[in-house]
């Protein structure tokens, strides 16, 4: 089943301009990945070469970090909504 | 270029010494030009007084006001501030950048008894500063 996964400003040049697109996937790597093969220009902000999720992108499911949740393993279920977010941090170090 | 109205100078300037001695985080409102119309101050997740984060859930909460309103507005970029060094991006700073190629990087400096702002482009670990413009009225 589809769901809806909402993209950051920074993402929606490479989507045509789409706030939100429908993706597939029984987990969030999975769906993660939907949203890099719809929309390839999006791979190097999404994913690190590893395969990992990029350590700059923060992605929650119903506003829960899946990085507290079981990670791209995240199962994700009918009708859930999916939010990539770009981690903003900084400082003087 | 940034552009700036005198309100927003104002409410950064205040955010950030509220914020004192940690560092003061928020996000520019405004459009892709560069034109900011609306400063939205968050918190500082890492409550440092080298260091700032924001939380993804507060980005979210913005972005989703934002395209609710459909007036066309968006996040274009985030300002912080050194609270003990100039205001120039830090490599941290540099680094955590690299996916917000299209971000306008507002640093207010509050070294000095008077807090200086700058205001730079980061892209592929390039830094260029850009001109800020006040607009008082």
């Amino acid at each position: 089943m589809p769901v809806s996964v909402r993209l950051p400003t920074v993402l929606r040049t490479h989507a045509g301009g789409l706030s939100e697109v429908s993706a597939e996937g029984a987990t969030i790597g999975e769906v993660v990945d939907d949203v890099v093969r719809q929309f390839p220009g999006t791979a190097n902000h999404l994913k690190a070469p590893d395969g990992a999720l990029h350590r700059f992108v923060n992605v929650y499911l119903d506003d829960e970090d899946v990085r507290y949740l079981g990670g791209l393993d995240t199962p994700v279920s009918d009708g859930a909504e999916v939010s990539i977010v770009p981690a903003v941090a900084g400082g003087t170090g | 270029m940034l552009r700036l109205r005198r309100q927003q100078w104002i409410e950064m300037v205040a955010h950030g010494l509220d914020c004192l001695p940690e560092e003061a985080c928020g996000l520019l409102v405004g459009r892709p030009d560069g034109s900011v119309e609306a400063f939205r101050p968050c918190t500082n997740t890492d409550r440092s007084a080298r260091t700032y984060a924001i939380d993804g859930r507060e980005i979210l909460r913005v972005e989703r006001d934002l395209d609710a309103s459909g007036n066309g507005l968006e996040v274009v970029g985030v300002m912080h501030t050194h609270t003990h060094t100039d205001a120039y991006p830090s490599p941290t700073d540099v680094e955590r950048a690299a996916l917000l190629a299209s971000w306008h990087f507002l640093i207010v400096s509050l070294r000095h008894p008077e807090p200086v702002a700058r205001s730079y482009r980061i892209s592929d670990g390039e830094v260029a500063e850009e001109r800020i413009e006040l607009v008082v009225r």
